[in-house]
């Protein structure tokens, strides 16, 4: 597996030749913490509107912002897991601009200098194949609050609970080339925030949202004029909103027409990108360093405290389990997706350590449990079976205590009456051991050999038709017979 | 019994120790002294029942013997603190109606220690002034007259309230603010001690902001050693306050009196200004004469970029101001007036609830961090800041221990005088001041004599950071020198 930067393998084919889309983005991820980046008041979603807010929050006359270090804790943890350079001294700046949800009529954010400077994601666009994002820069800034419009004919509401939640702006290079890259880039970046547990990645609850940067391009020339789609939430979305804004883009190229530089919404219900604001309605933020707050100043220790306890990302995970367990690269990506599967995965290898096929346990954990899983609408860590139990039956049909297909069985039970028991419990209570016993399986050959003669002249005649005989044979023994036994037994007495 | 509102803060304390009269005789003394003085227009709102209740708290704590440091003192609060459950003005229309659910830092502290609340002082409009003319709620009118004339003057500004009812003897003692020299100025216009501690001395927490890299909290009092009872209250890290210093609190008092043998002393030849008044250039004189007798070495210095201060000041704290009165959008409190839409509320709430001086500013502010602007006004004014704050460094570095200087380039002015025509004329009378704000310094201002007409003129010292000990004690030594001058007549009542 190489990692590249993105090739033009992507053209869209226009009525006047080949196109190439440039896209950037910058990711909004609300900071997972108790409280807000600059007051002690919770964070906690879907909390009573207003139920959340500071005097700080609320910008009462005299109030000041205090930084919340576990949100500074955060970012730093964030940006050593983009591989990226953590500045020791960064300074937090006033956007200035009035809007009924910000109260302080600024937002606190990070302008000239970010805490987290230049990064990388790698991102995997099929199991084999990933390429790299540039990271520009995150920075730390204040969320603000919520204007509702439908409560009054007259009057707009705001709640002001999001009002100084942290939030990390994550901004990209312009490195993705096509819709796939640019959702494969955020699936990625949201597997690694939840990894390291600095961002849930909710994205319906609004804790990751996007702003996708669209440009086309002639390939080799320069780049385009960009628009900017803000707030995009979901990652198909982000996938529609880049098409549908490259196809516009280029209709006005080839019309002889030229891009304007603005911001856009998407309207996933038409399918299409909307002016917001054009660059010269665009907003004079005035920014400049906010006199309440000194440089935020790191020392050294802070850092590498927290570059200690940074846990293995999924980058690292998926080697390791290639290398370790043997697993494809497709299997170690689908495990390493979510680091509860993964925990889970490695829960079932490593329970009574011994030579446990850990091929199988994947195979077991992505197939039928899995599966289930989906059912519910569950992820499989959430569900009731336990990694023992996955253990449990690995090791069952790998000492052909039961074969695969008893196995499937014996998951169904798992699923159903049986879902505490151990699979070898189950095993016993319901005699589903298989049957490797050369006598008994000996004697139901027999006896199906015996009751149909006719049958036996024709598989010798035509030996494709040991089959039938070894269905005959697992029914009359239950599913129990070791299907290699039975195999060897009818070819030896078939003579085939 | 003897005027209970004519002795100073010290004097009151320990009369109140010996129980020579008790914490509710002296309140009920300066409530009546309000009662009597409101022509002067010094305070926005009385709060005489919450004055009474106090009192009588401070006489229960005196009588166990649990006095606190201020205990039963009355204070005026300039209405730029907020107070829980008292209308917080700021002296502006905007917040004309404001009652804050909580305490400025200062102020709790203030209580913790057994002061005691007669209400809220005047001020101009967010503190942004020099002459108190630009209240929402009037001017303030000055105790001080010209000899033998009876025209209104100006106490100066912004905490205007606090000066006038420190020196009409409504108060003990009283909070201010200084941003470019709002404690200074007018306690030099009244003949009252006024100190702006070091920037981060004391807690901006509670304390409606106007440009936050110069806001300072600091008393004005009748006497250096009330000025520094006071200060020893009032300063203190505060956890609340990202910008406040974790140092601890000296015990300013014992400075009081302190020799100043050996201290040098410094004299900037950048203050000496093309016309300036002769009597001003004649008391600086003086007040080198007398900390030379005391002990003190004098010693020339030059602070080369002190001519761009008032410049650059007047970029960096209305950028500041601009942004910090965003919040007053008449959406969560204070005034609304309605509108079409929200943009038509925001622009009739604002135009009515800031008065001409504050909206100047904001447009100033908003004007020099614009795109395009910004490095040539902000930028260059941070770094014209910057070369301020290394002249005094360099100054300091060299030995020099304080600087003395005018206060103010001159005597009070009558009410309507300046600045109508030309704001600049009124901006001029920070001209000694603004320098301490910018390098974040301590600064002292203390009577030194009057005017030929008979008006207070004050001297200005100016400490390391930090080092407000020393400034008290040099203070001490001018206020025992200069001339005594009688506080002024109560013509008003």
């Amino acid at each position: 597996m190489t990692a590249t930067a993105s090739t033009s393998s992507n053209l869209i084919h226009g009525a006047t030749g080949d196109w190439e889309i440039v896209i950037g983005m910058e990711i909004h991820a609300q900071v997972t913490s108790k409280s807000k980046l600059f007051s002690g008041a919770a964070t906690a979603f879907g909390a009573e509107p207003n139920s959340q807010v500071s005097l700080v929050d609320a910008a009462m006359p005299g109030m000041l912002p205090v930084i919340n270090e576990a949100c500074v804790a955060q970012a730093v943890r964030t940006g050593l897991g983009l591989k990226a350079q953590i500045n020791e001294r960064s300074v937090f700046d006033r956007k200035n601009y009035f809007y009924p949800d910000l109260p302080q009529g600024y937002q606190i954010s990070q302008y000239k200098h970010p805490i987290v400077g230049a990064g990388e994601v790698v991102v995997d666009l099929t199991p084999s194949e990933s390429f790299t994002v540039g990271i520009e820069r995150l920075h730390l800034e204040q969320d603000a609050g919520k204007s509702i419009h439908d409560q009054s004919p007259t009057m707009s509401f705001v709640d002001l609970n999001r009002s100084g939640v942290a939030l990390m702006e994550i901004v990209s290079k312009p490195d993705m080339r096509s819709a796939d890259e640019a959702k494969a880039y955020v699936t990625k970046l949201r597997t690694i925030l939840r990894y390291l547990g600095t961002c849930d990645g909710d994205m319906e609850k609004g804790s990751l949202r996007a702003d996708v940067n669209v440009s086309v391009r002639r390939p080799g020339e320069p780049l385009g004029t960009r628009c900017e789609i803000k707030n995009v939430n979901s990652i198909r979305f982000i996938g529609q909103a880049v098409d549908t804004e490259a196809r516009r883009q280029i209709g006005i190229l080839e019309d002889g027409g030229q891009i304007d530089q603005e911001t856009r919404l998407f309207d996933p219900g038409k399918g299409e990108t909307r002016s917001m604001r054009s660059k010269e309605e665009a907003h004079d933020y005035r920014y400049f360093p906010d006199p309440d707050l000194l440089p935020l100043e790191l020392k050294p220790d802070f850092i590498t405290d927290i570059a200690a306890s940074l846990p293995e990302l999924p980058d690292a995970k998926k080697a390791r389990f290639i290398a370790d367990y043997g697993l494809s690269p497709y299997d170690a990506s689908v495990l390493v997706a979510e680091r509860d599967l993964a925990d889970y995965y490695e829960a079932a290898v490593k329970v009574h350590p011994g030579n446990r096929d850990a091929k199988l346990v994947a195979n077991w954990i992505t197939g039928d449990i899995a599966a289930y899983a989906n059912t519910q609408g569950l992820s499989v860590h959430e569900t009731h079976i336990r990694p023992e139990q996955v253990a449990d039956l690995v090791d069952l049909i790998s000492d052909k205590t039961i074969s695969g297909k008893i196995a499937k069985d014996i998951v169904l039970l798992l699923i159903g009456d049986e879902k505490t028991s151990l699979p070898r419990e189950i095993v016993e209570k319901h005699g589903l051991k298989q049957v490797t016993d050369t006598g008994a399986i000996e004697a139901a050959v027999d006896a199906i050999m015996a009751a149909n003669p006719e049958k036996v002249a024709q598989a010798r005649a035509k030996p494709t038709m040991l089959g039938w005989f070894v269905g005959q044979v697992m029914k009359s023994t239950g599913g129990k017979a070791n299907p290699q036994a039975v195999n060897d037994l009818l070819k030896a007495k078939l003579g085939v | 019994m003897t005027d209970l509102t004519g002795q100073t803060l010290a004097a009151a304390r320990d009369g109140l120790r010996t129980k020579a009269f008790s914490a509710a005789e002296l309140t009920e003394a300066h409530l009546s002294a309000i009662a009597g003085a409101r022509g002067l227009n010094a305070f926005i709102t009385e709060t005489p029942d919450r004055a009474r209740a106090m009192a009588k708290a401070s006489d229960e704590r005196l009588a166990r013997g649990e006095a606190g440091a201020l205990e039963g003192i009355p204070l005026g609060i300039k209405d730029l603190y907020c107070t829980e459950g008292v209308r917080t003005t700021a002296g502006s229309h905007i917040l004309g109606n404001f009652v804050p659910p909580y305490e400025s830092t200062i102020t709790k502290q203030l209580w913790r220690d057994g002061a005691v609340m007669l209400g809220k002082l005047n001020l101009d409009e967010f503190a942004m002034g020099s002459s108190n003319e630009t209240s929402h709620f009037g001017p303030v009118t000055s105790p001080w007259r010209k000899r033998g004339g009876n025209a209104s003057l100006v106490p100066g500004g912004s905490s205007g309230g606090s000066a006038a009812a420190v020196a009409a003897r409504l108060c003990l003692g009283a909070t201010a603010t200084d941003t470019g020299g709002s404690i200074r100025q007018p306690a030099a216009f009244t003949g009252t001690v006024g100190i702006k501690p070091t920037y981060g001395r004391c807690s901006r927490f509670g304390v409606v902001a106007f440009a936050s890299s110069l806001d300072q909290a600091g008393p004005i009092a009748r006497t250096v050693r009330d000025a520094a009872i006071l200060m020893r209250s009032m300063a203190g890290y505060d956890p609340n306050d990202s910008t406040s210093a974790n140092l601890p609190v000296p015990d300013y008092e014992a400075s009081v009196g302190r020799s100043v043998a050996g201290k040098v002393i410094g004299i900037p030849k950048e203050y000496r200004l093309d016309g300036m008044p002769a009597e001003i250039e004649a008391l600086w004189q003086q007040g080198i004469a007398w900390l030379k007798e005391a002990g003190a070495e004098i010693r020339d210095i030059s602070l080369p970029h002190t001519k761009y201060a008032l410049p650059a000041y007047y970029i960096v704290a209305p950028a500041e101001a601009s942004s910090n009165l965003a919040r007053y959008d008449g959406v969560r409190y204070g005034l609304r007036v309605p509108g079409k839409d929200i943009a038509d509320l925001y622009g009739k709430t604002r135009a009515e609830g800031f008065g001409k001086e504050v909206r100047r500013r904001v447009m100033i502010g908003t004007y020099v961090l614009s795109a395009g602007y910004y490095d040539a006004f902000y930028v260059k004014a941070q770094k014209i800041r910057t070369l301020i704050k290394r002249d005094f460094e360099t100054v300091y570095a060299e030995g020099v221990d304080a600087i003395l200087t005018p206060a103010t380039p001159s005597a009070a002015f009558a009410i309507g005088e300046k600045g109508s025509g030309n704001p600049v004329e009124m901006y001029l009378n920070d001209i000694f001041t603004v320098t301490v704000n910018m390098a974040g310094l301590p600064g002292i201002a203390v009577p030194a004599g009057t005017s030929t007409e008979g008006l207070p003129l004050g001297l200005q010292l100016i400490g390391r950071p930090f080092d407000e000990d020393t400034l008290f004690s040099l203070g001490e030594v001018m206020e025992q020198a200069a001339p005594k001058v009688a506080l002024p007549e109560r013509w008003w009542s």
